[in-house]
């Protein structure tokens, strides 16, 4: 099924070259073909860490651009968390005007080379997109995505990177806590406000989730430094190794460090474990500590890191969305003989986005479905040598409306295996919760907030992305960042006011 | 930065530096501990434990053993260099109060993170014993900052050339048989911290006990320091450092220790060769 770029480039070529002399009617764009994704063939992408899409050509993108109907209604953009004016960036693109089509999705989104690669737009702006609908196949959708990448790495690639303006100095401090999609995203906004904006993050490295938890084969990390570069030349300032709650708490930052207002986008937190016997032998990974591991720590590169990886022959990854998919294919990669995933359900109610599953599955990765785990077994010196499950079928949706699995009594087998790495989501870390008096969080450690401005139940302090959703998507994050920014730069405007006429 | 401004060698392989990092001599207490990386890309992150820390200076004091490829690299810095990267503090601070009669157990370099333990139990109106034990005279630390805070320090050595010829244990039970303590701090290498545990026990004693594990982010997120305690899952770096020895899964936790052996074994060859340079050049 797949194509090499080049047959695929002259593919498009000769469709560009048939459609663009003519005034297009709906009925010739219709007809046009999705354009494929030019990716590293699966035999050689296993043995190596690169991206896997390499990205549209230019004819390609041209002619994908084409397939759009610039319909009145525009559902793609009510499908869009952040509302991108996306039949305008596709229009432009299709002119090949890249500057202004790029532009135009940067008034809505801050990191347009991020989500055009891991937005899981199947399920939003291309879920409702007219020619898709047309087609009755949501595969067929305007690839909004791929063009999103394509304007993206356009303007990286030819060093037209622009840096956001920033109004002059209002003299009020901010502070951001963590440094991943959701904080990026209201650090630049209450940059751009004049505010001096300071971002705090925990490890070595900013960029929260794209850096230590999605791989380099699907988010390239010279990516994520990009946009951290666009912050920094902005002005907003990063202090690595500080973790709020432990190196100074909220009350601190506020009440000491003369913040005047906060931002908490400290992400997920603690990865969740099944609590079955076995979990603690030599062998049994989360899926943060394995990708923390070859993703933040390099350890993928064995001649060069300091951290270790674990050698692994047979690898049973527990869980069925991205995380797990990654963590498979990143086991894959760093020269497992056999990876298997593991889900209690089926396919069709796996959380994973369909392209990470057709890209695993292309890498060889098998699927268990059915199998729920029962028990990790080890030899006498601690270590994993296979997992017990047992087979399942399904029955009525549960509260999240999928089927939920049923046990099949008697039907208990051992799957031999030598690594576990469990991928079956986080709880939300407590730290801050625990650290800040008068933080409100709900039943499962998550930080209430006002759903339409973020703010929390701490006068100047607001919270968006996974600390207050759970998990949920880069998009989702980046658009609490801004609602958050938003709300935060009327509080602080207002706190001038009541201090002005105070004095 | 994290401004190296004092070094001393204390042993061949142990080192005492001192360097600056206001906000974590501020904030941190006893029982609590960081993480460092050197740099780059490629720096491994290690969990090291707190000796002391001046808030007025700003500078933290960490005595540790080049036992690794990291540590071996950071007893390579001198004072004026720095190490790029110093979170904390991270960990839950110990447990501090009255308790009436404590002692505190360090073990090797357990005796560095012990010392702030021990000197705010004094503080808090205990009266204090101390136990120092190493394998040979020259990984005796702390016995000079430990005479300050008790009257009784006692100093042994697995072979004998310094102190009473013993393993900690020893003194530990008979202290508990005659002095009939409240409270027992015991920080050092696993297999010391389990027979403490194992002392105690009859006399019922409570113990507290701190764990070094494998660890990467030290905020939680990659549990790879998850132990069992009671049965139950915990994490050293947000639950502990510090637990009830008695409900500690020693075998699980010392078994867990050896996850990366062989690449260690690996890496400790290389650096070794490293430091040996650096000692000739001296």
């Amino acid at each position: 099924m797949s194509h090499t770029i080049e047959q695929l480039d002259a593919e498009a070529s000769v469709l560009l070259a048939k459609y663009s002399s003519n005034e297009l009617k709906n009925k010739d764009r219709l007809a046009i073909p999705v354009q494929e994704m030019p990716s590293q063939a699966p035999e050689i992408r296993v043995n190596n860490m690169e991206e896997v899409a390499l990205g549209y050509t230019e004819a390609q993108v041209i002619v994908e651009s084409m397939r759009c109907l610039q319909c009145a209604t525009a559902p793609c953009v009510d499908g869009c968390p952040v509302r991108i004016d996306i039949p305008g960036f596709i229009a432009l693109a299709a002119k090949g005007d890249f500057a202004r089509s790029i532009a135009t999705i940067k008034d809505s989104s801050m990191l347009p080379s991020v989500c055009g690669r891991v937005c899981p737009q199947e399920s939003q702006c291309q879920l409702t997109c007219t020619v898709g609908k047309v087609h009755k196949n949501v595969d067929k959708a305007v690839a909004i995505g791929r063009i999103e990448r394509y304007v993206a790495d356009w303007e990286a690639n030819h060093g037209t990177r622009s840096i956001p303006p920033v109004l002059s100095s209002t003299g009020k401090k901010v502070g951001v806590i963590g440094s991943g999609p959701a904080s990026m995203t209201a650090a630049a906004d209450l940059r751009r406000a004049g505010h001096e904006v300071v971002m705090f993050e925990a490890l070595h490295k900013a960029g929260g989730v794209l850096v230590y938890g999605i791989p380099e084969f699907r988010l390239p990390k010279r990516i994520v430094e990009e946009e951290l570069h666009t912050l920094s030349d902005m002005g907003v300032k990063i202090e690595y190794n500080f973790l709020v709650g432990r190196t100074a708490t909220i009350n601190d930052l506020m009440e000491r460090e003369g913040f005047s207002a906060l931002f908490i986008g400290s992400g997920a937190g603690l990865p969740n474990f099944l609590n079955i016997p076995g979990e603690n032998l030599i062998g049994v990974f989360s899926a943060n500590e394995y990708l923390t591991r070859s993703n933040l720590m390099k350890a993928y590169d064995k001649a060069k890191a300091g951290t270790p990886l674990f050698d692994s022959k047979k690898v049973l990854v527990f869980g069925g969305g991205n995380v797990a998919m990654d963590a498979a294919r990143t086991a894959k990669r760093l020269g497992a003989d056999e990876v298997n995933i593991v889900y209690r359900r089926t396919s069709e109610e796996m959380p994973a986005r369909r392209e990470e599953v057709v890209h695993a599955h292309e890498e060889g990765i098998i699927f268990k479905y059915l199998h729920a785990p029962k028990e990790i077994l080890g030899d006498d010196k601690g270590r994993v040598t296979g997992v017990k499950v047992i087979l399942c079928e399904l029955g009525a949706p549960d509260s999240s409306g999928r089927r939920s699995p049923v046990e099949i009594p008697g039907s208990e087998q051992v799957l031999s295996c030598d690594t576990v790495i469990v991928a079956i989501g986080n709880s939300s870390n407590p730290l801050i919760e625990k650290t800040t008096k008068g933080l409100k969080v709900d039943r499962k450690g998550h930080i209430v907030v006002d759903e339409e401005t973020c703010a929390t139940s701490m006068p100047g302090v607001y919270a968006g992305g996974d600390i207050v959703l759970g998990s949920a998507t880069v998009i989702l994050a980046m658009g609490q960042g801004r609602k958050a920014a938003k709300a935060m730069n009327e509080y602080l405007l207002a706190q001038e006011k009541v201090g002005g006429s105070a004095t | 930065m994290f401004t190296i401004v004092d070094k001393r060698k204390m042993s061949p392989e142990v080192f005492r530096m001192v360097f600056t990092a206001p906000y974590i001599a501020r904030s941190r207490k006893p029982g609590q501990f960081i993480i460092i990386q050197q740099g780059g890309d490629y720096s491994e992150r290690i969990p090291l434990t707190i000796a002391d820390a001046d808030a007025e200076k700003g500078t933290v004091t960490i005595i540790f053993q080049a036992v690794g490829a990291a540590t071996h690299q950071l007893a390579l810095l001198d004072p004026g260099e720095a190490i790029a990267n110093v979170l904390g503090p991270l960990g839950q601070p110990t447990h501090i109060e009255k308790f009436g009669k404590v002692i505190c157990v360090g073990g090797g370099i357990g005796a560095a993170p012990l010392h702030p333990i021990a000197q705010a139990m004094a503080q808090a109106g205990n009266e204090l014993k101390v136990i120092v034990g190493a394998r040979t005279k020259d990984l005796i630390i702390m016995e000079e900052e430990m005479n300050k805070i008790s009257d009784d320090v006692i100093i042994c050595t697995d072979d004998g050339s310094y102190g009473r010829k013993a393993l900690v244990t020893e003194p530990l039970k008979e202290l508990c048989e005659q002095w009939k303590p409240d409270m027992v701090v015991a920080i050092g290498p696993p297999i010391m911290m389990k027979f403490c545990t194992q002392t105690t026990k009859p006399f019922g004693v409570p113990i507290i006990v701190s764990l070094n594990t494998i660890m990467v982010d030290g905020t939680g997120m990659c549990g790879g320091c998850r132990v069992s305690i009671n049965g139950k899952t915990k994490f050293v770096c947000v639950d502990g450092p510090e637990f009830d020895g008695y409900a500690v899964d020693w075998e699980n936790m010392m078994m867990r220790l050896g996850t990366f052996k062989t690449q260690e074994q690996k890496a400790h060859h290389h650096c070794h060769i490293g430091l040996n340079i650096k000692e000739g050049e001296a």
